[in-house]
């Protein structure tokens, strides 16, 4: 789960971390409000969970109270990249010396968070950890002790940081770190992190990733997630146990298990066809999740033909095949289907789906190619 | 023959009286797998599977007991880390972890701590592993394949089972299959199971299975240059997967541009692997 720049900003300042004042607002009216509070030039920044917002024109600096409402009311009714701006962050504008990366992640080979950090701030590491590696700093942190502060000195010296800041990043580093163990987080990011004229470190941007896994432990962020990134129907999908997600093609996939179904999806392409999905419907094969996985895929017009693989193992293909029968009666499809179950039982299971005058095919290969053929006939409904 | 696990396998399993933990002992107690005892704290005493398990208060009085010198856990994600830390501070030196959904900054500090200790972990959010004919450590379907030269390592579920079953169609037997698991942070990767395949002299050939995200292939691929001698077949899921979407797994994603299946299989190519283009393909390339 990703937050918002002022969900993260708001928990930096609780860790001691500087950061611009301010405050989020849903309208323009409000965001006058806020800038007369402030005073001064500020900063309207769109709040959209997608990158690169500024060159959409998502960041608008107002010079003076009178252009607020306008640029607020501009930000507010753009869309960038495809959502909507629903809310925006009025800040007090920073005067900028210099910009510097610092962020936590980690590491999956070290199995380590790692604190990265880059003299060259406010573009994307991964820009600069290809243009010049060199000059990312990183520290590899023991879960089980904690960010060192020798660790982070090391970082601010390797970043060629001026010495009386040293203690003022060692801070910051270390309240990145706490947040990063006490939120559950697998990114926490300030880009940039700026030296200001004034000759303070203050986060002027702010990134969060909370690990799906963990948000039991986090009650609090259950209502913090920005549904608008997600499409509706994968939401809904996740409710019942399905993961789904929605693809270019017009060939419905339904499978069990991640991998299955990605090679499912391969083997489509690899077959000249296009995949308009990828679904694992997870464990076992119910009639009831196998409906609602039908009426999940069926959700996407473009679907022109449906191939099921099932993989039965301690759910054999005969209970598939009864699963999959009953729930065909319910959900009353308009498009040709193709099942192939292949594992423990599936001569059983596929004689009562042939018996009940269904497609279906042996191998991967020629279900695959059955389903391209689908969707370039025209399909008669059997009824 | 086989790795990790064979006959002389004491497994206990963890979370033995749960949903999935008793129905999977009886799978494992079917395939004829020893185990020895199961643990759940405050049902210790009672015997479970008509009387064939005994179950103890904690891994300490379980290994007390009966020796067991392998653990499956199926205890519930937010239970799971201590289920790890108990069994390995219990000296048991094998623990297979199937709960799925643990969060990263346990498997972080759970790994670091693993470190200090000569205990193995497999998982979590895996299968589990299964010797062919001998002992059966998770979830792996036992009927779908049978003793043979061939081992297998995989960070996926059902799609191992597809390729077990099509090595069986194709008359090839399995050494041992290992269901290394879809997290994204885990107990062992695939270098550590390829290095186990390369020293046990009843492995012959090794099929390596798997998917988008992370750089475990690649790492793999650098292994196998360096240090494997056996034939190495591989299959790489995801190729289709648009980036910045998680696949399932939560480790299979392909962010900012990296963790591609095409980098993974252009790495395995590069030094001498075989990369199958569809699962089916894998049993023709093995006996070729």
């Amino acid at each position: 789960m990703k937050l918002h720049e002022y969900q993260s900003k708001i928990i930096f300042a609780k860790h001691d971390i500087a950061v611009p004042r301010g405050r989020v607002t849903t309208n323009a009216n409000d965001a006058e409000h806020i800038a007369e509070e402030i005073s001064g030039r500020v900063v309207i920044k769109a709040q959209v969970l997608v990158g690169g917002r500024g060159k959409a024109g998502g960041i608008r600096l107002a010079k003076n109270l009178g252009e607020v409402e306008e640029c607020a009311t501009t930000i507010l009714g753009t869309e960038i990249k495809g959502l909507p701006v629903r809310k925006i962050l009025i800040e007090e504008a920073v005067n900028i010396e210099k910009e510097i990366y610092l962020g936590i992640t980690n590491d999956r080979t070290e199995r380590r968070p790692v604190l990265m950090a880059s003299s060259e701030g406010g573009v994307d590491i991964e820009d600069i950890a290809q243009r010049h590696p060199e000059k990312i700093i990183k520290v590899a942190i023991d879960p089980l002790l904690g960010l060192r502060d020798y660790q982070a000195k090391n970082v601010a010296v390797g970043i060629d940081l001026p010495y009386d800041l040293w203690k003022s990043f060692t801070r910051i580093a270390q309240g990145l770190w706490d947040i990063y163990c006490e939120q559950d987080a697998t990114l926490v990011e300030i880009n940039p992190l700026v030296i200001t004229r004034e000759h303070q470190l203050i986060a002027l941007d702010g990134k969060m990733t909370i690990d799906d896994n963990a948000l039991y432990r986090h009650a609090d962020l259950a209502d913090k997630r920005d549904e608008d990134i997600e499409d509706p129907i994968e939401i809904e999908a996740r409710k019942y146990g399905l993961s789904y997600i929605k693809l270019d093609g017009n060939i419905g996939c339904m499978v069990n298990g991640a991998g299955l179904a990605m090679a499912t999806m391969d083997i489509i392409k690899l077959h000249g066809g296009e995949p308009s999905n990828f679904l694992d419907i997870g464990g076992g094969a119910s009639a009831e999740k196998v409906a609602v996985a039908f009426h999940t895929i069926m959700s996407d017009p473009n679907v022109k033909a449906i191939l099921v693989n099932i993989f039965g193992g301690i759910t054999r293909c005969d209970e598939v095949a009864r699963g999959i029968k009953h729930a065909l009666g319910e959900v009353k499809l308009q498009i040709p289907i193709i099942v192939r179950l292949v594992g423990t039982n599936a001569e059983e299971g596929l004689k009562i789906l042939e018996d009940a005058q269904m497609t279906t095919a042996r191998t991967l290969s020629e279900a695959a190619q059955k389903s391209i053929a689908m969707t370039e006939a025209k399909f008669e409904h059997p009824n | 023959m086989s790795i990790l696990i064979d006959k002389n396998t004491h497994l206990l399993v963890q979370g033995i009286t749960g949903h999935e933990g008793s129905f999977h002992t009886q799978q494992m107690l079917a395939y004829k797998t020893n185990i020895v005892a199961g643990v759940t704290p405050s049902k210790g005493g009672e015997w479970v599977m008509d009387g064939k398990v005994p179950v103890f208060n904690s891994v300490n009085l379980a290994v007390e007991a009966t020796g067991a010198n392998a653990s499956v856990i199926f205890v519930p994600a937010r239970f799971a880390p201590d289920a790890i830390y108990e069994a390995a501070d219990g000296g048991i030196p094998l623990i297979i972890c199937i709960t799925e959904g643990i969060p990263i900054r346990d498997m972080l500090e759970v790994c670091t701590y693993l470190e200090q200790k000569e205990t193995r972990l497999i998982g979590p959010n895996c299968p589990g592993v299964l010797t062919p004919g001998e002992s059966k450590a998770g979830i792996i379907p036992g009927d779908i394949t049978f003793p043979g030269n061939v081992g297998i390592v995989s960070r996926s579920g059902t799609l191992t089972y597809e390729v077990l079953y099509a090595l069986m169609q194709a008359g090839i037997g399995v050494s041992t299959c290992v269901g290394i698991g879809g997290d994204p942070i885990k107990g062992s990767n695939f270098i550590d199971i390829l290095e186990l395949f390369e020293s046990d002299p009843f492995t012959e050939q090794v099929v390596l299975i798997g998917e988008i995200g992370g750089n475990d292939e690649e790492r793999a691929a650098e292994f196998i240059s360096e240090n494997m001698t056996k034939r190495v077949v591989a299959f790489i899921a995801g190729q289709t997967a648009p980036p910045g979407k998680r696949m399932g797994h939560a480790g299979a994603i392909i962010e900012r541009g990296t963790g591609t299946a095409i980098e993974k299989i252009q790495a395995l190519r590069t030094v001498g692997v075989r990369v199958a283009s569809h699962p089916e393909e894998i049993p023709e390339l093995l006996s070729q």
